[in-house]
């Protein structure tokens, strides 16, 4: 029994130490004192100033945008990628495969780096001196969502089969309108979801993006990032905890997509007897 | 061709790397019947389908439809409907929706696509389940949908793949019946994939016995049974004793074989197990000459004190037309 207790509050002191900062970034965002530390009474009065401040409000922008154009072209890459790869032949889906986990396991540093040098020198042969921006912090988000969603879209793909595709040709469909009616709205969880996905984390990433960022090109990542060399304001915190929102809620809309096919798809299955 | 032939296989081989999934087959399927094909796992019945359908392309022979050589033609472009053995019903599409897709394929819309979707919903005697989704359905009631789905597009054969495997029993035999209603209302002719020789046996015009890829035998349920062309037929359809005899070997049926105590002209033996299998009593016999044969009995009419024990002596004989010599047969022949 003791230990049992002990157990207990070891798990709440691990979560304490875990969740312990996010939840005091959370709190003083609230704080309607001036001093960041200073517990002033309840406000939301930072959110409000960080809402009216441009160089807020413009990395935020900023975010949104590359944040929602990386998960329609990753979804579509990826969606493209899932449904070619069981197809191919060994010698060509093997390494398209091992690259698609390439990409997930290199570390993130790896990951920048190379990308700043690729876009610097292909500036230069293209003539055009520096490209690095948005669309280089876009480009670099997508080659690491595409392969997210391909992953997610492609364990349902093969989790199909291939007798529904069948059933639609034995039909009359032909391959394209198969796709359309058939291959496409089953597997649109699993799109949406890899989406949302591919928005969290381009949304809040900060290490790719701190590469391949431009003059002007600010995201909200890297613009608390950079404020924090002033020290913490209010209105840090109140931005953080936009990013904290904006993040759970997609993660949030992910995960309850992909439980709702799940559990559709499991239903479906034939069971013996019923 | 004649007129009256749907579908013709000549000389079709199917290979899958160093398998031969298909050896050679040749096969003429008659307008309107209900023909089975049977055999082990794994002897190709759901190729020979699938090739039928067009899901795989022969390796040699050629494959006619209608007397049309399908050589290349995709399953969309033939004029044959699959059921599949796991429903395969569109998930995101209600049982009515389903039931149309083959028609909207077509080119037919509107109230006259629905019209004829209802039609064959009512077929398969499930109406009311119209605006389900197919998750919302029992197994039986979705191979029902499948069928339904698969028979509004009237095609000249349907192909139906084990469709009965994933059901328990009872709702097993109440679609088998089900299905041979439908087959005689439509008059289309049901290519029927199944290992349960029983459903074979009970409801087809025409069985093939199938083995390694080949065909063993291709006949009417009685003569299957009766006559076997083949050892492995004698021994895959039905119970069968191989019984040697006067340097012979003999089939027979358990249920043709007469046990009595006393008689002098039969084969000597003693009971080893006696037991009630439903409505049979069988025994198994090991005979002076260490054979084992299996022996059936009707209980109705069977005095059952009366029946034989285990450990007793009896004597087993048959009509002679019930043992079928085996000399005749090359073994694990073609026929
Ligand atoms: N796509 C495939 N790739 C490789 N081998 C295959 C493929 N399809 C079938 N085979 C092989 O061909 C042979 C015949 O298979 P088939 O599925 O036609 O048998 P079946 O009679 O339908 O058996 P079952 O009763 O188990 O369904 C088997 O040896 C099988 O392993
Ligand atoms: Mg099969």
């Amino acid at each position: 029994m003791a230990g049992k207790r002990a157990l207990g509050a070891w798990t709440a002191l691990v979560y304490l130490f875990l969740y312990a900062p996010i939840v005091v970034v959370i709190v003083y965002a609230f704080n309607g004192g001036r001093q960041v530390l200073n517990w002033g009474g309840f406000s939301t009065k930072w959110f409000g100033a960080a809402l009216d401040d441009p160089t807020i409000t413009e990395p935020f922008t900023n975010s949104l945008l590359v944040a929602a154009g990386n998960a329609v072209i990753a979804c579509v890459l990826g969606t493209a990628l899932a449904l070619a790869l069981p197809r191919m032949r060994p010698w060509l889906r093997l390494p398209l495969d091992a690259l698609v986990y390439m990409t997930l396991v290199t570390p993130e540093i790896v990951f920048g780096i190379s990308a700043l040098i690729f876009f610097v020198q292909a500036g230069n042969w293209l003539g055009l001196g520096s490209i690095l921006g948005l669309k280089t912090i876009l480009i670099a988000h997508v080659v690491f969502n595409a392969s997210v969603v391909a992953l997610i879209v492609r364990a349902r793909f093969v989790g199909m089969g291939q007798t529904l595709e069948e059933a639609s040709y034995d039909l009359g469909a032909g391959r394209v309108a198969t796709f359309r009616q058939v291959t496409l709205p089953a597997l649109a969880p699993a799109v949406l979801a890899g989406g949302l996905l591919a928005f969290t984390f381009s949304f809040d990433d900060f290490i790719t993006s701190f590469f391949v960022s431009g003059a002007g090109s600010t995201t909200l990542p890297l613009r608390i990032f950079s404020s924090l060399r002033f020290g913490v304001s209010p209105i840090i915190n109140a931005a953080a905890v936009m990013i904290l929102a904006v993040t759970l809620a997609a993660v949030v809309l992910a995960y309850l997509v992909l439980r709702r096919s799940e559990q559709g798809r499991r239903r479906a299955t034939p069971v013996p007897g019923l | 061709m004649s007129a009256e032939t749907d579908v013709e296989l000549r000389g079709v081989t199917k290979r899958f790397e160093d398998v031969v999934a298909v050896d050679g087959l040749d096969l003429t399927i008659r307008r309107g019947e209900f023909l089975s094909l049977l055999g082990p796992s794994g002897c190709g019945k759901t190729t020979t389908l699938r090739l039928i359908a067009g899901f795989e392309q022969p390796d040699e022979g050629e494959l006619l439809i209608g007397g049309r050589d399908v050589a290349g033609l995709p399953p969309y472009k033939r004029d044959v409907n699959t059921v599949f053995q796991s429903y395969a019903l569109f998930p995101h599409m209600t049982v009515l929706d389903n039931v149309a897709y083959g028609l909207k394929q077509r080119g037919l819309r509107g109230a006259k696509r629905e019209q004829k979707a209802r039609e064959a919903l009512e077929l398969v005697r499930l109406p009311q389940l119209a605006v389900r989704k197919p998750r919302q359905l029992s197994g039986g009631q979705q191979q029902r949908v499948a069928l339904a789905r698969a028979l509004v597009m009237e095609p000249r054969v349907l192909l139906l793949d084990e469709p009965l495997g994933a059901l328990d029993l009872k709702v097993r035999k109440e679609l088998q019946i089900e299905l041979k209603r439908i087959q005689s209302q439509v008059g289309i002719t049901f290519v029927y994939v199944t290992h349960d020789q029983e459903e074979a046996l009970a409801m087809s015009d025409r069985v093939v016995v199938m083995n390694v890829g080949r065909i063993e035998q291709l006949g009417s349920p009685r003569e299957v049974y009766d006559a076997p062309a083949t050892r492995f037929v004698a021994d895959f359809i039905g119970d069968t004793n191989f019984i040697e005899r006067d340097g012979a070997t003999f089939a027979v049926r358990p249920e043709r074989i007469s046990i009595s105590r006393n008689g002098a002209a039969g084969l000597g033996g003693e009971v080893v197990t006696a037991m009630v299998v439903g409505p049979a009593m069988q025994c198994l016999v090991r005979t002076d000459d260490g054979q084992e044969v299996l022996v059936r009995q009707q209980r109705q009419g069977l005095d059952e004190d009366d029946a034989p024990r285990e450990g007793e002596r009896v004597v087993l004989t048959w009509a002679e037309d019930a043992a079928l010599p085996l000399t005749t047969y090359p073994t694990g022949g073609t026929g």
